[in-house]
């Protein structure tokens, strides 16, 4: 489909200035810091002599100027070389590419479970605007998405995994437990549950709140009557014509949230004890590794970049009258 | 519209919960005065079981309560802050893009979408990571993940404006442009981006303690977040000091978003 194609080219080239504005910035800023993970690293040692440090410095590429460094960190960015983790001693972009999978399957799940329910029930509350229904889903939703996630993450923990012991307290599946296939994606979905609930419910909040608001608008628009006046069936409308209609606010607010939610991971993240990406981000800032949260930082940008890539398509086929 | 604002039960409920904590937060030094981190009675006393401690104490003595004052004032101070920098500094930016058009707005508006595909959370993080955490840090971190709605706002606002026979007025009688920018046209700008205020201010209060949760707040400074991350050492045996700080929390939230809500509906009702 040539429309497509189109559409993604102009994107991705729009793109490039702005991934080019996040290398420049993330740099200055994680260089303005006084000490790096080489100074971390000795200090977690017990210290070493300047010999030492300047050693360490040009074997991992950290010495110099701020501008030779610059080139040499974009230099390896066009070869897709992250640089060096002193704290994990190895390289960014593996420590990355371990961690990511968790960090995805954590993020993909609490989306298609708050996105689903949350316009399942938008659309129940959107019904009657006003009515019993809408106002008791309307109440529930402000609280939760008042919520903040690592707390509704703890709560959830103390009374699922600390005093029902329904689900364990951390980690993303049982160590060594040589599960293979099936048992094993049952082994993480159950690990996983509290987490992607606590990430999750503030986020179905959110799009129930606006598939609510689409629904209302939509009911009373003139197709909407003129559906009912063919005679066409309560559900058919509902499902058919208004909720299609209200569901591309939602699908906007999705792509708006992509980032949002990355931010939210790193707390779950750490409630939870999953080795994630968010994780990840928390120990390069507490072991000084610049190279490592630059590389999180700039993953993470292209994980929004090409989530909204998706959203923009998935919006063509929901609304053809939008032109690439 | 302030009766209007009145009117709706669901508005003066946010509107009494609000003050209540904006009273806690200025009465804090009143009530409890001292250190609320300074150590005053037994360890670990259970809520509702001491009058002196009516929430009870953590594990090294501290009064929860005092602690659920003093936070507030930080909670709210923060909030209030970001939001104010964020939405001060969008709307310069926003305005001057907006106005100046042409490649000023290019590249304004492209350093706004740079802001926006990084995780705001990931950028405070590394922002209070580099300048080492102080009060002043966090709220310029927190401005700076969320300095872009308004700007865009503005931005639009100003495009739309920018075109008014007022402007044109001012133009001919030899204004200088910035002069048109930011004081004719920006006021007119404020009100949708004030509307923007409440979510600004709500997210700021939960990335705020987001960051203290993850030790990255102000140690110097009790905050709701950080008493959740020491009660969590104690989750099996006393969960209420985890519980109790983020019931706080969620309260002042709430309360943002009733009052954000009903104001909305009270200027949307004005406006017909």
């Amino acid at each position: 489909m040539p429309r497509v194609l189109r559409l993604l080219r102009r994107r991705l080239l729009a793109s490039i200035p702005v991934l080019l504005i996040v290398v420049l910035g993330t740099f200055l800023l994680l260089n303005a810091a006084g000490g790096d993970a080489v100074d971390a690293y000795l200090s977690s040692i017990g210290g070493g002599s300047a010999e030492l440090a300047q050693e360490l410095r040009q074997r991992y590429g950290i010495e110099g100027g701020a501008v030779a460094r610059f080139l040499i960190y974009a230099s390896g960015l066009l070869q897709a070389d992250l640089g060096w983790s002193v704290a994990l001693n190895r390289p960014v972009l593996t420590a990355i590419a371990e961690r990511l999978p968790n960090t995805l399957w954590l993020m993909g799940a609490a989306t298609a479970l708050s996105f689903t329910l949350g316009s399942a029930l938008g659309v129940i509350a959107g019904r009657r605007p006003g009515g019993l229904c809408d106002r008791l889903l309307s109440g529930v939703s402000l609280a939760l998405y008042s919520v903040p996630g690592f707390w509704l993450g703890l709560v959830l923990s103390i009374l699922f995994a600390v005093r029902l012991r329904w689900f364990p307290v951390s980690g993303v599946e049982t160590i060594a437990s040589g599960k293979e296939g099936l048992a094993r994606a049952l082994d993480i979905a159950w690990h996983l549950t509290l987490p992607v609930t606590a990430l999750g419910v503030i986020y179905l909040a959110l799009f129930l709140r606006v598939m609510r608001a689409g629904m209302a608008e939509a009911w009373r628009q003139d197709w909407a009557l003129g559906a009912r006046a063919r005679g066409l069936s309560e559900w058919r409308i509902t499902l058919n014509h208004v909720a299609r209609n209200a569901l591309l606010p939602v699908v906007t607010m999705l792509g708006y949230q992509i980032a949002g939610m990355v931010g939210g991971s790193v707390v779950i993240e750490s409630v939870f004890g999953i080795p994630g990406f968010g994780r990840l981000a928390q120990e390069a800032v507490s072991a000084r590794d610049a190279p490592l949260l630059m590389g999180v930082i700039l993953v993470s940008a292209l994980v929004v970049i090409v989530t909204n890539l998706a959203v923009d398509l998935l919006y063509g086929v929901l609304d053809p009258r939008v032109e690439a | 519209m302030l009766r209007r604002f009145l009117q709706r039960p669901e508005g003066v409920a946010g509107l009494v919960l609000l003050a209540a904590l904006v009273l806690a937060a200025l009465a804090a030094p009143l009530l409890f005065p001292g250190d609320p981190k300074a150590i005053t009675g037994a360890p670990m006393i259970p809520p509702f079981s001491d009058a002196a401690f009516p929430l009870g104490t953590d594990r090294l003595g501290r009064d929860l309560l005092a602690g659920l004052f003093h936070g507030a004032r930080t909670s709210l101070l923060v909030g209030g802050a970001a939001a104010l920098v964020a939405i001060t500094g969008g709307m310069l930016v926003g305005t001057a893009a907006g106005f100046a058009g042409g490649l000023i707005d290019e590249a304004l508006m492209r350093v706004v979408d740079a802001f926006q595909i990084v995780p705001g959370f990931l950028l405070a993080l590394a922002f209070v990571s580099v300048t080492g955490p102080t009060l002043t840090a966090v709220v310029i971190a927190i401005a700076l993940a969320a300095w872009t709605a308004p700007a865009r706002l503005a931005r639009a606002e100003v495009l739309r404006l920018r075109r008014a026979e007022f402007v044109a007025a001012a133009r001919t009688m030899g204004e200088h442009p910035w002069r048109i920018a930011f004081r004719d046209i920006l006021p007119l700008a404020l009100p949708p981006v004030l509307a923007l205020a409440a979510v600004i201010v709500a997210n700021a209060v939960l990335t705020e303690s987001a960051l203290s949760f993850l030790g990255l707040g102000d140690p110097n400074a009790v905050t709701w977040g950080g008493m959740i991350a020491e009660g969590r050492n104690q989750i099996r045996s006393a969960a209420y000091l985890s519980v109790i700080p983020g019931l706080a929390l969620v309260t002042t939230v709430i309360s943002i978003y009733l009052c954000a809500d009903a104001l909305a509906e009270a200027m949307s009702g004005s406006r017909r």
